[in-house]
C-alpha cells in the first residue's frame, strides 16, 4: 500500500554543517509516531523540510502520492500538512478567534470569513479556549498559546499534523490534558508526528518512534524496543554508560533486538 | 451547533460611513459655498485623502513601510501628460495612466517586496530617484529638466476648478470603496496576518508574495490616477515637482496621524494634516519642512495608533474617586505604550502594531 508520507534519503546541509543525513522513513495513515533525539539532532530541521520552510539538499519527500520536496510552506499548508511551532507563532494583535480563523480560511475548507470564524469557534471549544476567543493572542498564558497553536493547526484540516514540542514548558497536569487532546485528534483519523523531549508523552502515545542523532536516523521501531537500543542509549547517555548497561543486560539475560 | 451565538459582533462602521459621505458632500459643495481658494483646498483634501488611503493598503494593512508614493504619483502624472500631449482625451489619459502605473507597480513589487523592514523602505525610496532620473534624462519624451506642459482645460478657471475637484473626489470615492471591500475580504484578512507575522502567515496557507504584490499594486494604482489628474490640473510638470520626496513622507504621516490599517484613519489624517498645514505652518515658509518633521516625531512618540485609536469615551469619563490619575493622561499613556490589556476586544483592528514597529525600527 502507499504511505501517507514517504521520506527518501533526505539530506540538508547548512554550509559545512549537515543537519539531516540520508534520512528515510514512512508514515502511514492514522499512526502516531514519535520523533526523538538529543538537542541539536535535527528534529526541527526535519519538520522544516517536510513543511517546505527549507528545501532539501538531496532526497525527496512524497506526501499522499505527490512529490512535495520543493513546495512552499503555503502549498504545504493547503495540501494537508499542518504544524505547530516549538516557539509559538501567533498573530499577536489579532484575537484568539481570528488566529484560528486564519487557519480555517487560508488552508482549511472555510469559504468565507464568517464560516471560518464559526469553524474556529468549534476548534477553540475542542482545545478548551472558547472563553478566551475574543482576547488578543498575546494575552494568553504559555499553555494556552500552545493550545491556540493546536487549534490553528486543526483548523487547517490537516491529514498530517507535525507537533513540534507542544508540551515543552507545561506542568504535569497540563501535559495530561494535552495527552488526552492528542489522543482525541488521532481518533479523528489525523496522523501525528510528535517531536518530543518528554519520554512519558512519547511512550504513552506513539505506536512507533524514530530517533535522530547528529542528523541521522539511528533507530526506529516500537517505543520500548527503541529505548533499549544500545545506539539510542549511547546517543543520549554516552558510550560508557551504554556499554555498562549492555553488560548489565547480559548478566540478567535480557534479550535485545 | 450552539457556538454561533458566541461569535463576536463586528463593530459597525455605519455611523462613520454617514459622516464620511457628509464630508464628501461638503467638499463637493465647496464651489457653491466659497471662493476658488476653498475649492482648491477641497481638491487638495480629496487628493491627499486618496493618496493616504492608497498608501494604507501596503503601509497600513500589510505593514510594509513603502516610500514609493511619489514614484507612482510622478509616473502617473508623466504618463497622463505624455498621452494628453499626444492627443489623447483627458479622461482617457487618466485611465491609461492608472493602468500603466498599476502594471509597473505589479512588476516592481514582485521584486522589491522580497525585502523587509528598512531594506524595503530604502528600496521603495530608490524607486523615486530612478524614475526622477529617467524623467530628467529622457528628454525626447519627458521634456527633460525643462518639464512638460499639459494642454489647459478650456472653459475658464472656475469650470476647471470644479472639474478637477470632482475628479479628485471621484478618485477618493473609488479608493474608499476598494478599501471597504479589502477591509472585509479574505485579502484584507490575509494582509493583516502578513503584517503581524509573515512566516506564520505563510504557514497557514497565505500566498504571501502574491498578497503583498496585490497590496502594493493597489497602493500604486490610484496614485497613478491622482498623478494624472494633478498634471492636468496644474498643466505643467517637472521631474522635481512630480517625484517629490516630501510628498512621499507626507502621505504616510497622514495615514499614521489618522490610524493605520483602518478604513477612515487615513481620511481623517489627510484632512487634519492638509488643514493644519494650510492654517498653521504654511505661514512659516522657512520652517515648513522642519515643522513637518517635528509633527512626525511627536506622532510616533505620543500617538502611535493615530487619532482613531484614542479611546475618546475614556477622555470624557470622570476619573474614579479612588484613583487620582487623570483619565486623559492614562488614555494617552495607553496610546503611547500601545497597551491593549484593558481593551481586549478592540485589538481586532491591529492598526497600532505596524506603527509601533516603525517607531521601534526608526529609533533603533
Amino acid at each position: 500500500m502507499s504511505h501517507l508520507l514517504e521520506v527518501r534519503n533526505l539530506s540538508k546541509s547548512f554550509g559545512g554543517l549537515q543537519a539531516t543525513k540520508d534520512v528515510s522513513f514512512t508514515l502511514d495513515e492514522g499512526e502516531i509516531v514519535g520523533l526523538i533525539g538529543p538537542n541539536g539532532a535535527g528534529k526541527t530541521t526535519l519538520v522544516n523540510l517536510i513543511t517546505g520552510v527549507l528545501s532539501p539538499s538531496a532526497g525527496s519527500i512524497v506526501f499522499r502520492g505527490r512529490d512535495v520536496s520543493r513546495q512552499r510552506p503555503w502549498q504545504a499548508a493547503r495540501s494537508g500538512l499542518a504544524r505547530t511551532f516549538q516557539i509559538v507563532q501567533p498573530f499577536p494583535q489579532m484575537t484568539v478567534l481570528e488566529n484560528v480563523a486564519a487557519g480555517a480560511l487560508f488552508a482549511g475548507a472555510a469559504s468565507s470569513r464568517a464560516q471560518a470564524e464559526r469553524e474556529a469557534m468549534e476548534h477553540l471549544e475542542f482545545v478548551g479556549l472558547a472563553d478566551q476567543a475574543l482576547r488578543p493572542a498575546t494575552a494568553l498564558t504559555l499553555p494556552s498559546r500552545k493550545r491556540l497553536e493546536l487549534a490553528k493547526s486543526l483548523a487547517m484540516k490537516p491529514k498530517l499534523l507535525l507537533l513540534d514540542e507542544v508540551n515543552a514548558g507545561l506542568n504535569t497536569a497540563e501535559i495530561d490534558k494535552a495527552l488526552a487532546l492528542m489522543r482525541t485528534i488521532a481518533a479523528r483519523g489525523i496522523t501525528i508526528l510528535l517531536i518530543e523531549h518528554l519520554m512519558k508523552v512519547v511512550t504513552s502515545l506513539s505506536t512507533r518512534v524514530l530517533v535522530l542523532h547528529h542528523g541521522e536516523l539511528i533507530s526506529q521501531g516500537a517505543p520500548q524496543a527503541v529505548l533499549e537500543d544500545p545506539k539510542v542509549v549511547e546517543a543520549y547517555l554516552g558510550s560508557k554508560f551504554a556499554a555498562r548497561l549492555a553488560a548489565q543486560a547480559q548478566e540478567t539475560g535480557v534479550e535485545h533486538v | 451547533m450552539s457556538t454561533s451565538a458566541k461569535l463576536p459582533a463586528r463593530r459597525g462602521l455605519r455611523p462613520a460611513h454617514f459622516v464620511f459621505l457628509a464630508w464628501a458632500l461638503l467638499l463637493a459643495a465647496m464651489p457653491f459655498l466659497a471662493d476658488n481658494y476653498f475649492v482648491r483646498l477641497a481638491t487638495f483634501v480629496a487628493m491627499y485623502s486618496a493618496l493616504a488611503l492608497s498608501w494604507n493598503f501596503i503601509g497600513g494593512y500589510t505593514g510594509y513601510p513603502s516610500f514609493a508614493t511619489a514614484a507612482f504619483v510622478g509616473l502617473g502624472s508623466y504618463t497622463g501628460a505624455v498621452l494628453q500631449n499626444a492627443g489623447a482625451p483627458m479622461v482617457a489619459a487618466w485611465v491609461c495612466a492608472t493602468l500603466f502605473t498599476g502594471l509597473v507597480a505589479a512588476l516592481i513589487g514582485a521584486a522589491i517586496l522580497r525585502m523587509k523592514g528598512h531594506y524595503f523602505a530604502v528600496g521603495s525610496i530608490t524607486l523615486i530617484e530612478v524614475l526622477h532620473q529617467v524623467a530628467s534624462l529622457w528628454s525626447s519624451v519627458t521634456g527633460g529638466g525643462e518639464g512638460l506642459n499639459v494642454p489647459i482645460l478650456a472653459g475658464g478657471p472656475d469650470f476647471a476648478g470644479r472639474v478637477f475637484l470632482y475628479a479628485m473626489l471621484a478618485t477618493l470615492l473609488l479608493v474608499w470603496a476598494v478599501t471597504l471591500w479589502v477591509d472585509r475580504s479574505k485579502l484584507g484578512f490575509g494582509l493583516r496576518c502578513i503584517s503581524q507575522n509573515e512566516d506564520a502567515a505563510d504557514m497557514v496557507g497565505i500566498q504571501v508574495n502574491r498578497y503583498k504584490t496585490v497590496a502594493f499594486t493597489l497602493s500604486a494604482l490610484f496614485c497613478g490616477t491622482v498623478g494624472a489628474i494633478y498634471a492636468s490640473w496644474v498643466s505643467y510638470i517637472s521631474p522635481s515637482d512630480a517625484f517629490s520626496v516630501l510628498l512621499t513622507l507626507k502621505v504616510p504621516a497622514m495615514a499614521m496621524l489618522g490610524g493605520l490599517g483602518t478604513v477612515y484613519g487615513p481620511i481623517v489624517g489627510a484632512a487634519a494634516f492638509v488643514l493644519m498645514e494650510e492654517t498653521i505652518w504654511a505661514h512659516f515658509l522657512d520652517y515648513n519642512q522642519a515643522i513637518l518633521g517635528v509633527v512626525i516625531v511627536l506622532l510616533i512618540l505620543f500617538l502611535p495608533g493615530g487619532f482613531l485609536k484614542i479611546d475618546y469615551r475614556r477622555l470624557w469619563r470622570r476619573p474614579p474617586p479612588a484613583r487620582p490619575a487623570a483619565p486623559a493622561a492614562s488614555a494617552l499613556s495607553a496610546a503611547v505604550t500601545g497597551e491593549k490589556a484593558e481593551k481586549g476586544e478592540k485589538a481586532d483592528k491591529a492598526a497600532a502594531a505596524p506603527l509601533a514597529t516603525f517607531a521601534r525600527e526608526g529609533r533603533s
